[in-house]
C-alpha cells in the first residue's frame, strides 16, 4: 500500500511541476492550468492522509483504500478531460466562424479591388 | 452580384478538384446562364481556386481547411449576406450533373418548400453505384422516416437547391461533417418543408473518392449520432416553449 501511495504522491507533485512550468513558459494559460492543479492536489492530499483516504473508501463501500484511491485519480482526470473536450469544442467552433469570416471579408475585399480597377 | 426576388447562386465547395472543377463551372454557367457561380475553395493544395476562375467562377478562398460543412456554410453565410434569395449547391467534383440545375430552381421558385433535393432515386433520377452505398441509403431512409414525418428517397444527396429562409437558419447553424441528413432534420424542426426532384448523376470527373470503408462506419455512427441530438436539441427548446 506505501508504495502506491508514495507513487502516487510522486504523481501529483510531477504533475503539479510540469503544470507550473507549462504555465510559466506560457505553454498552458492560468485557466485550463486550474483543473490539472486541483486534481493534482486532491491526489497529493488523499495520497498523504491515510485516515482521509480510508474515510473516502468507507463512504464509497470500498475495502480497499488503494483502490478507492485509484477511482478518485479516474473520475479526476475523466472530469479534467470532459471539461477540456468542452474548452476544444468551443474553440472550434469559434475557429471555424473566424476562417470562414476572413474567406468572407477577403471576398469583398477582392469584389472591391476588381470595381476599383475595373472603373479607372 | 445581382440580387432581387429571383436572384440564384450556385454553391461550389471544393478540396483538391483542381482536374474537376473548371469543367464543373463550365457546365454550370451553361445550364444556368443567369446564376452567379461562388467557388468556395476549401484551402486546396493544388490550383483548384486559379482553375475555378480562369473557368468563370468568384472564388472564396478558406483560410485553413473546414471540411464540407464549413466550406458550404461559409457560402451560405456570404450568399445571405449579400441578399440571394436561392441557392443550389453542386459539388466540385463533378458529380452532380449540371443539367438539372433549372429543374431544381423551378422547384424552389414554385413549390413553396424551403429546400429541394436533388435525388438519385426518384422516378427520372440516374446513380452509378455500388451495392454497399445503396444500402447505406436504405438505412438512413428508414431511420429518418419516422423523424421526417415523411418519406425521403435520397437523404444523402448533396445536390441541393435552398431558399432565404433555409439559409437565413443554415447561415446561423449548419452541421459540419456529413452535413446532407443532419441538415434534414435541422429543416424538420423547423417546420419547413422539402420535396425532391429527379436528378442524375456521375462518377467524379477527376480524382479519388476519400471514402474509405472506415469512413463509411464512422459516418454512419457520425449522422446517426448527429441525427439523435438534433432531435433531443429541439425536443428540449419544444418542450421549454410549451412550459
Amino acid at each position: 500500500m506505501n508504495g502506491l501511495l508514495n507513487f502516487m504522491t510522486g504523481l501529483s507533485l510531477v504533475l503539479m511541476i510540469l503544470v507550473l512550468v507549462s504555465v510559466r513558459r506560457a505553454h498552458i494559460r492560468v485557466e485550463y492550468s486550474v483543473s490539472w492543479l486541483g486534481a493534482a492536489a486532491a491526489l497529493l492530499a488523499l495520497s498523504r492522509s491515510e485516515r482521509l483516504l480510508e474515510k473516502l473508501a468507507g463512504l464509497l463501500g470500498i475495502g480497499d483504500p488503494p483502490l478507492a484511491l485509484l477511482l478518485v485519480v479516474g473520475c479526476l482526470f475523466l472530469l479534467v478531460l470532459y471539461r477540456l473536450s468542452i474548452v476544444v469544442s468551443k474553440l472550434k467552433d469559434a475557429n471555424i466562424a473566424l476562417a470562414q469570416r476572413v474567406a468572407i471579408l477577403e471576398f469583398h475585399l477582392r469584389s472591391r479591388d476588381d470595381q476599383t480597377q475595373a472603373r479607372s | 452580384m445581382k440580387t432581387g426576388s429571383d436572384s440564384l447562386l450556385i454553391l461550389v465547395p471544393a478540396f483538391n478538384e483542381e482536374g474537376a472543377v473548371g469543367q464543373v463551372v463550365r457546365e454550370i454557367r451553361a445550364a444556368a446562364p443567369e446564376a452567379r457561380v461562388l467557388v468556395v475553395d476549401d484551402c486546396s493544395l493544388d490550383g483548384t481556386a486559379s482553375v475555378a476562375r480562369a473557368a468563370g467562377a468568384e472564388v472564396v478562398t478558406l483560410p485553413h481547411h473546414l471540411g464540407l460543412g464549413g466550406a458550404v456554410q461559409a457560402g451560405y453565410k456570404l450568399a445571405f449576406e449579400l441578399g440571394y434569395e436561392y441557392v443550389i449547391r453542386v459539388d466540385g467534383d463533378g458529380q452532380h450533373d449540371p443539367a438539372c440545375i433549372p429543374r431544381i430552381f423551378e422547384a424552389l421558385r414554385t413549390s413553396g418548400c424551403q429546400m429541394v433535393i436533388g435525388s438519385r432515386f426518384v422516378d427520372g433520377g440516374a446513380y452509378p453505384a455500388g451495392p454497399l452505398r445503396a444500402l447505406g441509403i436504405r438505412f438512413f431512409r428508414l431511420v429518418l422516416r419516422p423523424i421526417l414525418g415523411q418519406a425521403v428517397r435520397d437523404p444523402t444527396s448533396g445536390f441541393v437547391g435552398v431558399n432565404r429562409a433555409a439559409l437565413e437558419v443554415f447561415s446561423r447553424s449548419f452541421p459540419l461533417e456529413y452535413p446532407e441528413i443532419e441538415a434534414l432534420v435541422v429543416l424538420q424542426r423547423k417546420a419547413f418543408r422539402f420535396l425532391e426532384v429527379p436528378c442524375r448523376m456521375r462518377p467524379r470527373l477527376a480524382g479519388r473518392s476519400s471514402i474509405t470503408a472506415l469512413k463509411s462506419l464512422y459516418y454512419i455512427l457520425h449522422v446517426l449520432l448527429g441525427v439523435f441530438v438534433n432531435v433531443l436539441k429541439y425536443e428540449g427548446r419544444r418542450r421549454r416553449k410549451r412550459s
